[in-house]
């Protein structure tokens, strides 16, 4: 066993030990389990927040995607920032009325404001299914690490299954708090260590952070400006718009939204977060530096272009420090996505479905459910060649199908009816299928469109057929319903 | 003034609207490609604008939203 690994385990026990006290301080009940009480302050709900968008997906899934595809990554500076804008307006709303109604979880959220529970059930089943990518996501992460600190000892699938084992085990102990908590720990980690590598590469290998650019678009003219078809210019506005909406849509981010004390946390909250992920930049220096100094990764294998660049560059200690971050970036949005789907599958489709289950019944399935949802994850992750990207855009694209029936309930007269709002959701997530299944793309299905179209990522696409389908079916039953209020009355 | 509240529209105008008009590396801004270095100046002053919205913002100062 090397240095890289122990320092690895270590920051793994830490993490335990830190979920271990936080759960010992509290007696866990559904609320406590999954909204933490809806106590949590500024400072802790600005973290479960922020420690969203600090995962696996940032630290190897944005350099990757810079290493391997220059431009299109820096649609992640832009999505989040935009969708902290949207938070402005949208997450008191929906704090508000989750709390008057007492409601502790998104489809919940959905059931309540349309008054259907059968709503409920199908904004839970999106929400699962999103989450399945998001969890493959950081298992993939996790298994990069453990690979590749232990520089190639233990093998990717064994890695993989470690890293599950450690997420399952953690969730099992700790719950939300354990979460939040070592969140602190890992945002300290993830932003010291992105810092230190974005400035501390392109001026080891380069010079300084111009030098390395300038060094890139020589070496490959094109690769830092949209390219003409494929990821192009249509297809950054549309990923970012989409990514953007799509952003609080999660099961688990809609969910931290219910942990805050007031409403007042998340638009301060809009000011700060836009800076603090900043650090995002660093992480696409480290990419893009890569990109000369480790060339010739392919495919999904660019997942690896940050901790190639840094075995290059580090002894095996440094490599053990930025491998422990990256353990605890994956660590705890792991743990929150477990979590959620799990007690979204057991709370909002089982106990839904069966009516009449008891709380205590319904935590126990939960629990039991998360090592089943670490499994199904592994699994993916094991046979799938995916990049990290790649796998959060598809979940994105499911998961941003719920914004349009969200933002409808939120106005003060909800446009929508019940049915318009199934009608959305499912032609959204209907189209998002057969683009995913068929391996279809706009291009392909009419070839004759021009490249601004055709390039636009078919999760905004199936927003129009979503939107399109809400209005359709919500003006057919809207008049029905006037109808038969009319004839009611005569 | 619930008008300032339109101010939000600005971030998604301003990062689209550099990317759109000059798709190219160069000229570097602030040692960055010029889309890169350009959101990155607009991450900025949506951060500022958002403090401007916060600051006066009539619904926020209501305290609407918030618990009774």
């Amino acid at each position: 066993m090397n240095i890289a690994l122990v320092l690895i385990a270590l920051a793994t026990v830490l993490a335990l030990v830190l979920g271990i006290v936080a759960r010992s301080q509290h007696q866990m009940n559904l609320e406590q389990w999954t909204v933490g009480g809806r106590r949590f302050g500024a400072g802790l709900v600005f973290l479960l927040l922020a420690g969203e968008i600090y995962t696996t997906f940032t630290f190897l899934g944005a350099s990757g995607f810079a290493y391997g595809l220059g431009a299109p990554a820096y649609y992640i500076l832009g999505y989040c920032t935009l969708a902290y804008v949207i938070s402005y307006f949208m997450l008191p709303k929906i704090w508000s009325y989750a709390r008057n109604h007492a409601l502790v979880s998104q489809p919940d959220f959905f059931a309540h404001k349309f008054d259907s529970p059968a709503l409920g059930v199908l904004v839970a089943l999106v929400g699962v299914v999103s989450l399945v990518p998001y969890l493959v996501l950081q298992f993939t992460g996790l298994g990069i690490i453990v690979q590749t600190a232990s520089y190639g000892a233990v093998p990717k699938t064994l890695s993989i299954i470690i890293g599950a084992a450690v997420v399952t085990l953690y969730v099992i102990i700790s719950g939300i708090r354990g979460s939040a908590w070592t969140a602190v720990v890992k945002d300290v980690m993830i932003i010291s260590v992105a810092a230190f590598l974005g400035f501390y590469l392109p001026i080891h290998y380069f010079g300084g952070m111009s030098k390395m650019f300038e060094a890139v678009n020589t070496a490959k003219p094109g690769f830092l400006a949209f390219a003409a078809h494929g990821q192009s210019l249509s297809w950054f506005v549309s990923t970012t718009l989409l990514t953007a909406l799509g952003f609080f849509m999660w099961p688990h981010s809609f969910g931290s939204i219910f942990t805050a004390r007031n409403a007042a946390v998340f638009r301060k909250n809009a000011i700060v977060l836009p800076l603090y992920q900043l650090v995002m930049l660093f992480v696409l220096l480290v990419g893009f530096t890569a990109t000369l100094v480790v060339p010739g990764l392919k495919g999904a294998a660019i997942n690896m272009a940050l901790l190639k660049v840094s075995v290059a560059a580090f002894p095996p200690w440094m490599v053990g420090i930025i491998g422990a971050a990256g353990v605890l970036t994956a660590l705890v949005p792991g743990s929150l996505i477990m979590m959620s789907a799990s007690t979204v599958f057991s709370r909002n489709i089982v106990a839904a479905l069966r009516g009449g289950q008891s709380n205590e019944a319904t935590v126990q399935l939960a629990k039991f459910l998360v090592p089943v949802v670490a499994i199904v994850g592994c699994y993916f992750a094991i046979v799938g060649s995916s990049t990290i990207v790649a796998l959060l855009l598809m979940g994105y694209s499911f998961v941003t199908q719920l914004f349009p029936v969200l933002i409808c309930s939120l106005m003060r007269r909800n446009p929508a009816t019940k049915e318009g709002a199934f009608a959305g959701i499912i032609a959204g997530v209907a189209t998002v299928v057969y683009f995913t299944l068929a391996h279809q793309t706009l291009g392909k299905l009419l070839p004759g469109l021009p490249d601004v179209i055709k390039d636009i990522n078919v999760g905004f696409v199936a927003l129009f057929a979503n939107v399109a389908a809400i209005v359709v079916v919500s003006a057919m039953t809207a008049g029905r319903r006037v109808a038969l209020a009319k004839q009611g009355a005569e | 003034m619930q008008q300032i509240r339109w101010l939000a529209v600005l971030p998604f105008i301003g990062m689209f609207v550099g990317p759109i008009l000059h798709n190219s590396a160069t000229p570097f801004i602030l040692g960055m490609p010029f889309i890169l270095g350009w959101l990155v100046i607009w991450v900025l002053l949506t951060a500022a604008i958002m403090a401007v919205i916060y600051w006066l913002d009539p619904v926020r100062l209501a305290g609407e939203e918030d618990p009774k």
